[in-house]
């Protein structure tokens, strides 16, 4: 039988290398209906930013462009950082790797901690959907403090899917550090490394989308 | 139909995969620049009124296309060069391809709340 | 006495040896026990909708009552019966095996979904217990989320965690089939089956996840009072049917290509002759995955979509019903002068081919927008899915699961036992449901608790029919339960069926091969005339 003295090759794989082609294959058809996933938010959004346009407007004006702006350079930061962590593992330097992810983490702790604040001002401005939201912080009532609540709702259930995604993400990367600061990964198993990385990568791509969607309503 | 094999024709035909190709360090720190300038870029561009065109009877909001453009350069930016796609199988380039068709179709949708009224009594 | 060697059944005993498998096959007789379980729970919702339209007047239960009974049966029947069904089972067994490897290319995700699919069984269950959801399987908006007094949020949950399950299943049969092929086992070498699941999965990955958000978003709603579905909060409730559709249209397809997937080889099998048509049976598969996607507005042509949208997607419909027309006609291409075996796997396929043709051409009656504007809403369509998903669908699981039992478990199950079974769930399918297109057509509203008197006959005629329907899948529990300890034992290929599954021992050992298979031919690779001593003689118990 094939041998199964490779460190990290699981039993029914043949090889490294099936093994490799496999979990990346895999990793991009979770990432394709990650894409759906958001979709059906976006199409919510898209069809109600058509109808209310300027309630959204109204809305979008109430959030923190700076602030937005700011947590998307930290994102898109904390992606290149994520390429380089992935370039480090596939020549094999440990060290690099691992300050690479711990960088990784620490940009999207900040990005989390930016998106704390974001929230709770809208807590304080009674701008969360739900029986404690009102207009009034925008200056409206009625249906179209309704319509904004539609606003609100699509912000945090997609801002808020968008960070949930990253606090699931933070743990993994921690574990792929730790692994990767016990000297488990090599030139040629490296796959973890990559496969956060893919994932990692697409969370920063929801943001890109998010941020100019959610923030820059003009 | 039972012989044991070391290594099969078919392993041979493997396409090349995303560590086979290294990233030169380079290409990473352009991208990351090039990023930065498209944030910088669609940020300036909100606070810039660019109309609204009227084609086909309705009324086109360039704004929200320019920001749509921009996000989607950038996101190709890190499609191809931070998630390898570039360097990647044609099976992982059909799937990034297929799920933005897919996203599309979904967005389709769209179009029954711009086509009502196109056909049959006003509001349907 | 033989002596007992290791298959994957003894290899390891003991509650953990099966609830932490890894094994594929454990983890499908998992799936079967539990879809069984499902499938009973169903089935008695189904009881008490029938029992209530025995009579014109709502005298058994109160419309709320009978509201909660045809949507719990509908909930149960679709996420936690159809939509698993073949692939979880039959699929997770056998795909492995026909394309000569060990194991799915993820085992531990594998299992992860079944307990996935047990834990959104576990909420829907404490739904039912705790009064039932009475919205319809279908939870439009805003009664689900605004007015339904009932126990909308856990089923919902429940839905949106097992839809999990569905994506993983999906994500584990494209890796598979694109990476753990056995040498030599190129695409247009594979089974029929394989293919079907294939675009099975394709489908479960790229339609799933938007019916998640949106249950998602029905629950925030409802907690919340959002407005995102609810016209009097600015909300649109046609939105939520898109994004609905969007994913349960698909869903039938989820539902049916499996099943078409295990015609394909039952057809080859028990006419031992190769089947005719092979690729463009495979291209259908993927051209039904694709075309599905397009259709999913023919569910609202009345429910204010805009009339250019209804008359777009009711064009795409009736282009949708192509592909399977072509596998239709590749099926009987295969039958004629095809060497027929009548045992119950072939009396499931004939019933198949006849009763999934009836039902899809049905379908296209659905998609005149014209025609449907009548009967939409009414048993017309509950007879039409009805055809496809029980007369299609559920015949194509019992027919796969005699077939591959012996297979599966190592026994032979009772032929003659099979074959009558086989004839009461033909005739008992029959008599329930064609009544339906009737009063159907005459003009039943679907749903309704209490109908006008002069539909009574074809209710009665119709919850005979169930009756007789229900006792026609109970007798294969008890003989298939009574197989696994008093069948005969059985031999490796019992059909002289050509295919991997059938070069491996019954029951297989853990690893499935002894050493890994090089693959050399075409699929049902059949001599051009096969006449030797078993020739039209059935393998029986």
């Amino acid at each position: 039988m094939s041998a199964h003295a490779t460190p990290g090759l699981q039993h029914h794989f043949r090889d490294h290398a099936q093994q490799k082609s496999a979990v990346g294959l895999g990793m991009w058809v979770f990432i394709a209906q990650e894409v759906m996933f958001f979709g059906g938010l976006f199409l919510t959004y898209a069809v109600y930013r058509s109808q209310y346009a300027d309630v959204f407007a109204l809305a979008s004006h109430h959030l923190n462009t700076q602030l937005g702006a700011a947590n998307t350079v930290v994102l898109i930061l904390s992606s290149l950082t994520m390429a380089l962590a992935v370039h480090a593992a596939a020549l094999g330097k440990k060290q690099q790797t691992v300050l690479f992810l711990v960088l990784t983490l620490v940009l999207g702790g900040v990005f989390l901690g930016v998106k704390v604040v974001e929230y709770m001002e809208k807590f304080e401005h009674h701008l969360v959907p739900g029986p404690h939201f009102s207009g009034h912080a925008l200056g409206l009532e009625g249906d179209r403090a309704g319509q904004a609540q539609i606003y609100f709702s699509l912000y945090f259930a997609m801002t808020g899917l968008h960070a949930l995604h990253m606090i699931i993400g933070v743990p993994i990367i921690l574990w792929i550090a730790w692994r990767a600061h016990a000297g488990e990964f090599r030139a040629d198993y490296n796959s973890p490394v990559e496969l956060v990385g893919l994932y990692w990568h697409f969370v920063d791509i929801i943001w890109i989308f998010l941020f100019p969607l959610l923030y820059l309503i003009s | 139909m039972t012989d044991f094999v070391d290594s099969s024709p078919a392993a041979a035909h493997r396409e090349p995969e995303p560590h086979d190709h290294v990233v030169p360090l380079p290409v990473y720190y352009a991208v990351f620049a090039a990023l930065m300038v498209l944030t910088f870029v669609t940020v300036q561009a909100a606070h810039v009124d660019l109309g609204h065109p009227v084609v086909l009877g309705t009324k086109i909001p360039m704004n929200v296309i320019a920001a749509l453009l921009i996000a989607f350069t950038k996101a190709s930016l890190v499609v191809l060069f931070f998630m390898h796609v570039k360097y990647s199988a044609r099976l992982i380039q059909l799937i990034v391809l297929g799920s933005l068709v897919w996203l599309a179709l979904l967005l389709a949708t769209l179009g029954d709340y711009a086509s009502r009224g196109w056909l049959g009594n006003p509001g349907t | 006495m033989e002596a007992t060697s290791l298959t994957y059944l003894n290899n390891g005993h003991g509650a953990a040896s099966w609830l932490l498998t890894r094994d594929h096959k454990r983890i499908a007789l998992l799936y079967l026990i539990s879809i069984t379980a499902f499938f009973v729970i169903g089935g008695f919702f189904a009881m008490m909708v029938r029992l209530e339209l025995l009579t014109p007047a709502g005298d058994l239960m109160s419309s709320e009552t009978y509201n909660k009974m045809f949507t719990m049966h509908g909930v149960v029947m679709v996420f936690f019966f159809l939509i698993p069904s073949i692939p979880a089972t039959l699929g997770n067994f056998l795909i492995p095996i026909m394309i000569g490897t060990k194991d799915l290319a993820f085992p531990r995700i594998n299992l992860l979904s079944w307990y996935i699919y047990i834990l959104g069984g576990a909420f829907t269950l404490v739904s039912a217990l705790s009064g039932g959801v009475d919205t319809g399987w279908t939870f439009y908006t805003p009664y689900s989320t605004a007015a339904a007094n009932s126990h909308v949020m856990t089923a919902a949950l429940g839905v949106f965690i097992t839809g999990f399950s569905s994506i993983l299943t999906g994500l584990n049969f494209i890796v598979t089939i694109h990476r753990m092929r056995a040498p030599g086992m190129t695409w247009f070498r594979l089974p029929l089956f394989v293919w079907a699941h294939y675009a099975t999965s394709l489908i479960m990955i790229l339609g799933t996840p938007v019916i998640a958000i949106t249950v998602l978003m029905v629950a925030a709603e409802r907690a919340l009072h959002l407005g995102i579905f609810d016209p009097a909060l600015g909300g649109d409730p046609v939105l939520f049917q898109h994004l609905f559709w969007f994913y349960s249209h698909p869903a039938v397809y989820i539902m049916i290509l499996p099943a078409m997937g295990v015609i394909s080889e039952l057809v080859t099998a028990m006419t031992r002759k190769r089947i005719f048509g092979y690729e463009f049976i495979a291209a259908s598969s993927l051209l039904i995955a694709v075309f599905g996607f397009l259709v999913w507005g023919h569910h609202m042509f009345v429910s204010g979509q805009s009339t250019y949208a209804g008359f777009i997607f009711s064009a795409l419909s009736f282009l949708v019903a192509i592909p399977s027309a072509i596998k239709v006609f590749n099926w009987m291409a295969t039958l004629y002068k095809g060497s027929v075996s009548w045992d119950a796997p072939m009396l499931y396929t004939l019933g198949f081919i006849g009763l999934f043709t009836i039902g899809g051409l049905t379908g296209l009656f659905c998609a005149s927008l014209g025609l449907d504007l009548h009967i939409t809403d009414t048993y017309f369509i509950v007879a039409h899915f009805h055809y496809i998903m029980v007369g299609g669908s559920i015949m194509a699981y019992m027919g796969g699961l005699h077939f591959w039992w012996p297979k599966i478990t190592g026994k032979l199950y009772p032929e003659w036992w099979a074959r009558v079974s086989a004839a009461l769930v033909f005739v008992g399918f029959n008599l329930t449901f064609f009544p339906q297109f009737i009063v159907g057509y005459l003009g039943m509203p679907r749903r309704y608790h209490a109908y006008p008197p002069e539909f009574q006959v074809w209710n009665v005629l119709s919850s005979a029919g169930a009756s007789i329907l229900g006792v026609g899948y109970l007798i294969p529990m008890f003989y298939f339960a009574w197989s696994m300890r008093y069948g005969k034992d059985a031999p490796a290929n019992p059909w002289k069926a050509k295919g991997l599954e059938w070069e491996i021992e019954s029951p297989p050992i853990t690893e499935n091969f002894l050493t890994q298979p090089i693959v050399t031919e075409e699929a049902y690779a059949y001599a051009a005339k096969e006449h030797g001593p078993d020739h039209g003689k059935p393998v029986t118990a």
